[in-house]
């Protein structure tokens, strides 16, 4: 059983706010039934002032999603839409005393409402979801959506991408691209060091020491394997056998990868190109 | 604290009885020997041990020496998977079905994944059915072994293992079934199964957790498990857990006294429970093949609700039940046999698996009638996707 806190459980049990509002200032809407969860939020908001002067939502999800909502509406109550937009999905999670990892995705869902029902008020489009194709088809999760948590959060892991966003977690076919965006913010948020001359030789060991250190055991884990064939000036190449090596779009998912971490630790000017 | 505890989740673990808790108690005191030591101390354990033997054989008419001693249902569809493959070095290929139990569809998985295997999972239809046409389409010269289980342990689904077995039979394959769920509830007589291999679970049918069997049919081609001594003929080394086989023996002797008096009953408590929430909850539907099923099992799917919040407000009010919806389990993705049975997303989330055992009551089955259609209604009444004009439940004056 999940280990909620009391308070998510008495805002399960006793949800505030449910319900819909007749004449409502704004509406936010996100999530699906295919998703398992989903959150329709109503605002209330006062012309004048530009606060919020009531909030109601309906929601479709397990105790975390219901116990979410029901913060987000108590947290928003009174607040100008400028406040409120500076609401982050931790201040949910907080008000509740916190909420499982794997559940943060809840906390996600309303802030991702808050921001439909702001965008719906001042007219703009909803934030469109599915203007780009998704990394994660299984939950309609864009790469924009994921570099933004990745940074938001400074994950580190696909395991904590999943628990933010659920890309990821449904079939898992997008689990290397996950990889692939993390290690391009990674690196994207590394200042550009300076890195020391390397002689040709302390190159090569580099290269061939992050291969073995930093991308086999990833790849091993997975029941696939690289080998480094030969260097050749910035050319880079290696061999993908095994689980990795099934179809094309994985391995130049990985090819990238590889790349990715090489430019990262060793030289930016590195392409990594696949042997047979 | 809620008026009365109902436990309806008897797939997933049951009740130890209280017979089979004291049949093990003197084994955990004076009966402490070894049983293949040369000695009283053993000798007096020994006896016991075979005449745990004999009850589960009982159960499922086999010869004692059919029945090997494993630690858990798992080990025993480990030992049946990788035993078999084993011992037939030369076949590359497993068959299965896509709504298998994980410890029979990950051990597949991991064969295939990292032994170089070919993997057919079967498809079942919409109610959960296998296409027996199917099944003897996959099997080939290279098939190792098929595993098939024998009734399912979410929706209670029954497989008709007498027909796959001949088939298996006929092709020259090995058959292992997982009849984790089926023991104790169904009559399995192997003496007429063309079964070769099948694994039971002592927790399943009211023994402690801690103890499982694997039938293995006289004359079957199988590799050990564990390597060591010679415990259960040199087939599963480790001195044997001598109080949980005491009490699996126990437990299977009392299953095969009860099997036909308690299949009827818990069929017809099941059946209420049953028809009394479709009858109360407007836009529900029976998840499996209602007509061909475990007596003791019901999965229902609530439309436009979500399982997890199902399951917290029924645990509130004393009544346990578990439920296929992907928050349950810390997956995201709703559980893999309502998947493969292709179940609407609209109720695939809002599944709820209501399993009954022996010591379940009419009053049981009353005080759920009166307490989920109300936790329903309050779950719709906040779903963003219930319409305005849907049917509500009807109120039931229980």
């Amino acid at each position: 059983m999940w280990d909620y806190t009391n308070s998510v459980l008495d805002h399960f049990t006793n949800p505030r706010n449910v319900g819909e509002i007749e004449d409502a200032s704004a509406v936010g809407e996100v999530g699906s039934l295919a998703c398992g969860d989903a959150l329709k939020l109503f605002l209330k908001i006062d012309k004048q002032t530009g606060k919020i002067i009531d909030a109601k939502f309906k929601t479709f999800g397990c105790a975390s999603a219901i116990a979410s909502a029901s913060a987000l509406t108590e947290i928003v109550k009174g607040m100008t839409l400028d406040e409120a937009l500076k609401i982050s999905n931790e201040d949910i999670a907080k008000f509740l005393g916190g909420l499982p990892e794997q559940k943060m995705h809840c906390s996600v869902m309303g802030k991702e409402a808050l921001e439909a029902a702001v965008a719906n008020y001042k007219g703009e489009k909803a934030v469109a979801h599915q203007e780009e194709p998704p990394v994660c088809k299984c939950f309609w999760v864009t790469e924009k959506k994921i570099r933004e948590v990745i940074l938001e959060h400074q994950l580190t892991t696909v395991e904590q991408v999943t628990n933010y966003t659920k890309a990821g977690g449904g079939c898992g076919g997008c689990i290397p691209d996950i990889k692939r965006i993390l290690a391009e913010v990674m690196h994207a948020q590394m200042p550009p060091a300076e890195r020391p001359k390397m002689t040709n030789l302390q190159r090569i060991q580099l290269i061939s020491q992050t291969i073995e250190k930093d991308v086999a055991p990833t790849l091993r884990a997975d029941g696939g394997n690289i080998e480094l064939v030969d260097i050749d000036g910035t050319l880079v190449k290696v061999r993908l056998r095994g689980a990795c090596s099934g179809c094309a779009g994985a391995k130049a998912t990985l090819q990238h990868l590889v790349q990715e971490t090489l430019r990262q630790k060793v030289s930016p000017d590195l392409v990594v190109v696949e042997e047979n | 604290m809620p008026p009365r505890q109902v436990y309806l989740d008897n797939n997933a673990t049951t009740q130890v009885a209280p017979e089979v808790l004291e049949a093990m108690l003197p084994f955990f005191k004076d009966l402490y020997g070894n049983p293949s030591s040369m000695h009283l101390f053993g000798g007096r354990v020994a006896q016991h041990v075979t005449q745990a033997r004999e009850r589960v054989a009982a159960l499922l008419n086999a010869h004692p020496d059919e029945i090997l001693f494993t630690s858990c249902g798992t080990e025993s569809d480990n030992h049946a998977i990788k035993g078999v493959a084993e011992a037939f070095p030369e076949k590359r290929h497993l068959v299965t079905t896509k709504v298998e139990h994980p410890a029979v569809l990950n051990v597949c998985r991991y064969l295939a994944k990292h032994h170089g295997y070919r993997l057919t999972e079967l498809p079942v239809d919409k109610r959960g059915n296998l296409d027996l046409d199917q099944v003897a389409a996959a099997l080939t010269p290279d098939t190792a072994l098929l595993s098939v289980m024998a009734a399912n342990n979410e929706t209670g689904t029954l497989f008709p293992i007498e027909k796959i077995g001949a088939i298996a039979r006929e092709k020259g394959v090995t058959f292992h079934t997982d009849a984790v769920q089926a023991a104790g509830k169904l009559p399995l007589d192997l003496a007429k199964l063309p079964v070769d291999l099948l694994s039971i679970s002592g927790h399943k049918l009211h023994a402690p957790k801690g103890i499982g069997v694997l039938y293995v049919r006289r004359g079957t081609r199988l590799m050990p498990f564990l390597h060591g001594g010679h415990q259960e003929r040199g087939r599963r080394a480790g001195t044997e857990n001598v109080p949980y086989i005491v009490g699996l023996g126990r437990a299977c002797e009392l299953a095969r006294v009860e099997l036909f008096e308690e299949t009827n009953r818990l069929r017809q408590l099941r059946d209420r429970l049953e028809q009394g929430l479709l009858a109360a909850i407007p836009i529900t539907h029976i998840n499996g093949n209602p007509d061909w099923r475990l007596p003791n099992t019901s999965n229902l799917g609530f439309e436009y609700i979500e399982g997890e919040a199902i399951l917290l407000h029924l645990s509130a009010a004393g009544i346990a039940a578990s439920s296929g919806s992907a928050c349950t389990s810390g997956s995201l993705e709703p559980s893999h046999v309502l998947m493969a049975m292709e179940v609407p997303f609209t109720y695939a989330h809002g599944s709820v698996r209501f399993s009954l055992s022996k010591y379940n009551t009419d009053q049981d089955i009353d005080y759920v009638l009166a307490t989920l259609p109300g936790i329903v209604q309050k779950l719709r009444d906040m779903s963003p996707f219930y319409p305005k004009d849907a049917p509500r439940v009807v109120q039931t004056s229980a």
